[in-house]
């Protein structure tokens, strides 16, 4: 899923603070399910703008809304009615939602609550990490089954690199080491021989450094 | 021949190489780089100039190399992975050979998190295996990535260069870094600075046994310790760093005024076993900003004079 | 068993139950403090709904922080349902304690719903 994770109130508060109504509205995916701008997270947020802005004595109203996603136009449009109401719209989706808001609702003020991170997975109740970087051509097959686009620190597709230690990334002892990982694992495979050829240049006219990307269906489109 | 460098003549003539190293300044003053070189001229058979070592902005790795061959030194050019794309990286292989660099050692780079600008986009077009590969088909076949050819005699013909770490986990898996740097067609690698020499020779006998001694001069890399602080320094907080329990203690058995001097003898006595171990074909001397001590060490491990091929 | 007066007392089955908006909404509506009270640790009948608790009162203290407000007027307090006094010291404790910062600086001006 997509990882995002709340700005910090003082953004927050410094992005409202010129406003007297606005809507704060959630997403039922992805950060729902990391806990980040679900309807709960919505009632949270509103409830400390609020004590903020009481101390500061300069209250604010808040409407809270949760949609089922943010970005697909049908859902953006459930807004309509009332988004001219607003001095502005808190979107707590990832940032396409806020995006999509500010395209529909083009005299909005949109903000994003959220900085949206990387696409992962969870490790443990309240952990996750970044599993894929959305490069456009996955490989995990030819390495036991990891990413080291992005998992590895330096994206090396003939790691590891000198820097790995006691199985952590030289960057962090919180990080562990992709090519550890894998060479560990081919190796108790006897799969070594997956390694010894170096692998070629990455493509990466297929990731963001193409460019923006487009998948279209045409199948699919109406 | 494959570059005609000064430092693959002395390998392939067999003698037992030598090679320092240089850092250039954080700052456009050439002249440091003028200085350190005086040390090492005469002393040493090539220089390694860093490429923005640690990720820490310095004079670049080419514009140092100039600088040293001015000086009348031969240079080890270095490049990394983490700053250029593989359009930089050809653009300046070419250029550095246009302007007499002979040697080139690929290396992936310390993360932009070390340095001086941890902010910084990191490149990581491609990895250190992929640019060995690059530059020898620029050499070999006279081919750019993509595809383009090069006249004969236009071609960079480089002298490839790696870095290895004997040390790094997994150490099962670094002989088959070796291999793999082998492969892809390496000409030299230098050692990270080694203290624990029996492992080293566990390494160097592994990859006897795989004959990659025969296909790739090892240079072993040797850095003389300056104080006990320092080698306590090393042993806990440099990642990868194998300090046995024996250096310290030789180091701790003398007063603080007689420890570099203990120092320079360590590394002396390292040299020596270094030259008795099958495979290593030469040292790496690592005095990082205590160049003026190189002459003395080279001497004492008689070393000198450095052969004129 | 005496305990000031000022305490509003919310029963919930487990302090499991009780969740960081909870605790925001204590203070927006006006409360001075908030505090949970909730088994002893290990205690807990439904194994770790008293743990839950603590961690959202940790949080609950860092938005205090993050708003410049005492983190103080939030707390937790662990004991067993059988310590009545002990309830009652709690009760004390955290009066003089929130007595001793003030009113809550969230407190909504005098003008009350009819």
């Amino acid at each position: 899923m997509i990882i995002a994770e709340r700005k910090p109130i003082e953004e927050i508060l410094e992005m409202v603070r010129d406003f007297k109504k606005i809507l704060i509205v959630g997403c039922k995916g992805c950060v729902t399910v990391c806990n980040a701008g679900g309807r709960k997270e919505v009632g949270i947020l509103a409830s400390i703008i609020r004590l903020a802005r009481e101390k500061d004595k300069n209250p604010i109203e808040i409407i809270e809304e949760t949609l089922e996603r943010q970005c697909d136009p049908e859902y953006i449009e459930q807004l309509a009615d009332t988004a001219h109401e607003y001095d502005a719209i808190l979107s707590m989706a990832c940032s396409v939602g806020p995006q999509f808001i500010a395209a529909r609702f083009s005299e909005a003020r949109v903000f994003p609550a959220l900085n949206t991170e990387f696409m992962g997975g969870a490790l443990e109740h309240g952990v996750w990490a970044e599993f894929c970087q959305g490069c456009g051509d996955c490989k995990i097959h030819l390495f036991g089954g990891f990413c080291p686009i992005a998992r590895c620190s330096k994206s090396l597709l003939n790691g590891p690199c000198g820097g790995s230690s006691g199985g952590k990334c030289e960057i962090s002892k919180d990080v562990d080491c992709v090519w550890h990982l894998i060479v560990e694992k081919l190796m108790s495979e006897g799969k070594l021989d997956q390694l010894t050829q170096v692998k070629p240049i990455k493509n990466w006219a297929t990731s963001r450094d193409g460019g923006p990307r487009k998948v279209v269906r045409e199948d699919l489109k109406l | 021949m494959k570059s005609g460098s000064n430092l693959e003549k002395v390998l392939t003539a067999g003698h037992f190489a030598v090679t320092g190293e240089c850092g250039p300044p954080r700052s456009a003053d050439g002249k440091i780089v003028r200085e350190k070189a005086k040390h090492l001229k005469g002393n040493v058979d090539s220089v390694n100039v860093t490429d923005n070592q640690t990720s820490v902005v310095r004079l670049s790795s080419l514009a140092g190399s100039l600088l040293l061959h001015q000086e009348g030194l031969e240079a080890n050019m270095q490049m990394t992975c983490r700053d250029r794309n593989r359009i930089a990286m050809q653009s300046d292989i070419l250029g550095a050979y246009a302007l007499g660099v002979r040697n080139l050692l690929c290396l992936s780079g310390d993360h932009q998190k070390f340095g001086d600008h941890p902010e910084a986009k990191n490149v990581f077009d491609i990895d250190s295996l992929q640019l060995i590969q690059t530059v020898k088909m620029m050499r070999d076949e006279r081919k750019l990535l993509s595809g383009q050819e090069m006249e004969e005699g236009t071609e960079p013909r480089l002298f490839i260069g790696a870095a290895v770490n004997p040390f790094a986990d997994p150490f099962d898996f670094r002989v088959y870094r070796l291999a793999k740097k082998a492969a892809a067609g390496v000409d030299f690698v230098q050692t990270q600075c080694i203290y624990n020499m029996a492992k080293f020779k566990e390494y160097m006998k592994r990859a006897h046994d795989m004959g990659l001694t025969e296909k790739v001069f090892v240079l072993a890399g040797i850095t003389p310790m300056k104080s006990l602080g320092m080698a306590r320094y090393m042993k806990n907080y440099v990642p990868g760093m194998d300090v046995p329990d024996l250096i310290i203690d030789r180091l701790k058995g003398v007063e603080k005024k007689g420890q570099a001097k203990e120092g320079i003898q360590i590394a002396v006595d390292q040299i020596q076993e270094m030259k008795e171990i099958p495979g290593v074909a030469g040292v790496h001397i690592m005095a990082i900003e205590w160049e003026e001590k190189v002459p003395e060490l080279v001497e004492k491990a008689g070393l000198l004079p450095r052969p004129q091929v | 068993m005496q305990y000031p007066t000022n305490i509003e007392i919310i029963r919930v089955p487990c302090t499991g139950r009780v969740d960081i908006i909870h605790l925001l909404k204590a203070l927006e509506d006006g409360a001075d403090g908030v505090y949970v009270v909730g088994c002893e640790e290990g205690d807990c009948h439904y194994l770790s709904g008293n743990l839950k608790a603590r961690k959202r009162v940790e949080y609950v203290k860092k938005v205090l922080e993050d708003l410049t407000v005492e983190k103080e007027r939030v707390a937790m307090y662990n004991l067993s349902a059988a310590q009545g006094p002990r309830f009652a010291e709690t009760a004390r404790e955290f009066t003089d304690i929130v007595k001793g910062l003030g009113p809550s600086p969230f407190r909504k001006p005098a003008a009350k719903a009819a």
